[in-house]
């Protein structure tokens, strides 16, 4: 198998909000920058997001960045680093008006100012009341911003490869990296690109789970790419769960669906929530209501064939309620569960969201390391941000609309940090490191050759139930160490999978035996960090943890206050410790998580 | 020539990798039903619609939106017809 090799100052992987921001910043200062997508920039996932971007603008009443943080640390269950959510909540301001001038058509008051609403978990005054923090272009927030960014980037010459797919991380024996492998999805041709400066905005792995309301694109690429590069993953075990994905389809149904009255119901049509929740019901918080849910189908009152969702029934409901309020849902529960839901409830269960792990990263967007008693060593010439990079400021849970400001604010700094370091850097590419391109030849070889082997579509659904099943919403002891046993033999099948088309334009089958080489390596991050985590801490919740006056809910600060690092070579951890001094102001200090 | 279909074919399916997940979900129903029935004209108006944003096809396969088009009208018709809406209607 034969390559050719591209030089470029910076390569980047993925064209969603991270990857374009990122690539605005290189592009700007002048530097030969290539943005490899896997499909057209504003097709990518950030056009799912609707909520909003935070930022304590304060256009409607008083807010300042410091209550944003304390929220942030907070909704984290004080996993976060809170020198990374200080640089995020103070450069806020910043990066939305930036983007407004980049053409983003924000939503707005009378006085031209951007229009802000309220938000779960964004409080004025260290957690005092609801603040108007969010700011949104309608309902098409994440698609707006991919094409102002998309614009800008056309505007200062950033060169798109899209529809490509990368391969693998290129690392010297120094560990420096020095680009990417990827192949050219029209032609089967693999390329490498040689750069000085590689990101990483490769969005998260939500396909690990059988049930995500992720796209089929959220194949954790990136995170796959650094795990076999030897870069170990951070945090994997936090994963947010929505309480209700559509059973079996994962398609979102949003709260305000509970918000205008819908019950929950197991298959005795008793309304559970009312035993868990006696105040709030079915209005709990989304961990709360998702433990529920969970439980019920675990002690056998699930509904359907294989007893395994509840309802959510709005079956009460005047319809043209319904119909007024809430149209999309008459329509996702049609076209997804075939269910009229004026009629009938719909099936739901907790459903995979959001990675709050990822390749670790400091605020400035460098991917770094253990090394020589160095607990965050930066990697040279490697940066990441957005879903697929832990920074950390989601810690354990992410409040809602933190994840777009997520990737304006480290897609920029890891862009403006990659220009710091080529402008201070020697002017010749490091030589390649032809072992590593020979890593992928072999892989891709292998793939190629396969005989006898698994199929991709049954192995990566083996995957996707076992994780469902054994590191889900509620976890159990058992289960997970089951599981991290279950899923290392379907990471053996992972390993010979098999392609029957081997034609070279647009070989799906191979696309996606590929992705299901990243998907694979996120799961046994996931399991084996959750199985060894024995504390519950935001959504990672275990059955075992024990509420203590000492253990508060679970969350063992004395012995977890810590960040996980799964290394690939060996399945093995490690640790690292919470940064809990921020930049400027005093350390929040730990307390239990209420609302 | 049947190279140059699954090429084609190979090439429409992953432009049916979409942002939004209602939409894989649609798509995929679609290729499973229609892989081997797919003529020139369906191929056609397939590649139309895909050039769409991911909200306005939703828009249109939801049947919150209509189009004027009878060729994508024919489609979005089979794009509906894939998903449970026929056993309930």
């Amino acid at each position: 198998m034969t390559y050719t090799v591209r030089k470029f100052d910076a390569v980047i992987v993925g064209a969603g909000g991270a990857g374009l921001r990122a690539a605005i910043q290189l592009s700007e200062a002048g530097y030969k920058t290539a943005v490899l997508t896997k499909v057209f920039p504003t097709r990518s996932h950030t056009v799912a997001a609707q909520g909003g971007v935070a930022a304590s603008l304060g256009n409607s009443e008083e807010d300042h960045w410091h209550w944003h943080m304390y929220d942030t640390v907070k909704g984290s269950d004080w996993l976060g680093d809170q020198d990374a959510i200080e640089f995020m909540c103070r450069k806020a301001n910043e990066v939305v008006v930036e983007l407004e001038h980049y053409g983003m058509p924000f939503d707005r008051l009378d006085n031209g100012k951007i229009y802000q609403r309220p938000f779960g978990g964004h409080m004025s005054n260290f957690g005092e009341k609801p603040v108007r923090r969010s700011c949104a272009a309608a309902d098409r927030t994440g698609h707006a911003m991919l094409h102002a960014m998309y614009q800008r980037n056309v505007k200062v010459n950033t060169q798109f490869f899209v529809e490509w797919q990368a391969l693998d991380l290129v690392r010297d024996a120094e560990g420096d990296v020095l680009g990417v492998t990827a192949m050219d999805m029209e032609t089967g041709e693999i390329v490498v690109f040689h750069a000085k400066a590689t990101i990483f905005a490769t969005g998260g792995a939500g396909r690990i789970y059988y049930s995500s309301t992720n796209a089929f694109i959220n194949t954790g690429d990136g995170v796959g790419m650094a795990a076999r590069a030897g870069i170990p993953l951070e945090d994997m075990e936090f994963w947010q769960f929505h309480p209700t994905g559509v059973a079996g389809a994962g398609v979102l149904i949003t709260e305000g669906v509970r918000g205008e009255g819908g019950i929950l119901r197991n298959s005795d049509g008793e309304r559970f929530m009312e035993r868990y929740a006696p105040n709030a019901k079915d209005l709990a918080s989304r961990d709360v209501v998702s433990r529920a849910m969970t439980t019920e189908i675990n002690e056998g009152r699930g509904c359907g064939p294989n007893k395994d969702f509840v309802l959510l029934d709005i079956t009460h409901l005047p319809p043209e309620t319904i119909m007024k309020r809430l149209p999309g849902i008459h329509e996702i529960g049609i076209q997804f569960a075939g269910v009229d839901c004026l009629k009938e409830p719909l099936p739901v269960v907790p459903t995979c969201h959001y990675q709050m792990g990822g390749i670790p990263t400091n605020y400035l967007g460098q991917v770094v390391v253990p090394k020589g008693g160095n607990q965050s060593e930066p990697v040279h010439g490697f940066y990441a941000a957005g879903e697929c990079a832990c920074a950390s400021v989601h810690g354990a849970n992410r409040l809602g609309t933190n994840s777009l400001l997520d990737l304006l604010v480290f897609g920029k700094s890891a862009g403006e940090t990659a220009v710091n370091d080529l402008r201070a850097s020697v002017k010749a590419h490091k030589p390649l490191a032809q072992e590593a391109i020979a890593r992928t030849l072999a892989r891709v070889d292998r793939l190629n050759n396969q005989k006898d082997g698994a199929d991709v579509h049954e192995t990566r659904l083996a995957m996707q139930r076992t994780m469902q099943k054994h590191a889900g919403v509620f976890r159990f002891k058992d289960m997970l160490a089951e599981g991290v046993k279950r899923i290392d033999e379907i990471a053996g099948q992972v390993a010979q999978t098999q392609i029957k088309d081997k034609s070279m334009v647009f070989n799906t089958a191979r696309i996606e035996a590929l992705e299901l080489d990243n998907l694979i390596e996120v799961a046994k991050a996931t399991i084996v960090s959750a199985n060894a985590r024995t504390e519950s801490r935001g959504a990672h919740v275990r059955d075992d943890a024990i509420d203590t006056p000492e253990t508060p809910d679970g969350r063992d600060d004395r012995n977890w206050l810590k960040h996980t690092l799964w290394y690939r070579e060996g399945n093995r951890l490690d640790y690292k410790p919470v940064q809990m001094k921020p930049m400027s102001v005093d350390t929040i200090e730990l307390k239990k998580r209420a609302y | 020539m049947e190279e140059q279909r699954r090429a084609r074919i190979n090439r429409l399916k992953w432009h049916c990798r979409r942002a939004l997940l209602e939409l894989d979900l649609v798509f995929d129903r679609f290729w499973e039903r229609y892989e081997e029935d797919l003529d020139a004209q369906g191929e056609s108006a397939l590649e139309s619609l895909l050039e769409l944003e991911d909200h306005d096809l939703w828009a249109l396969v939801s049947g919150r939106d209509a189009t004027d088009d009878p060729q994508l009208a024919a489609m979005i018709e089979r794009l509906r017809e894939v998903s449970p809406i026929a056993n309930f209607e």
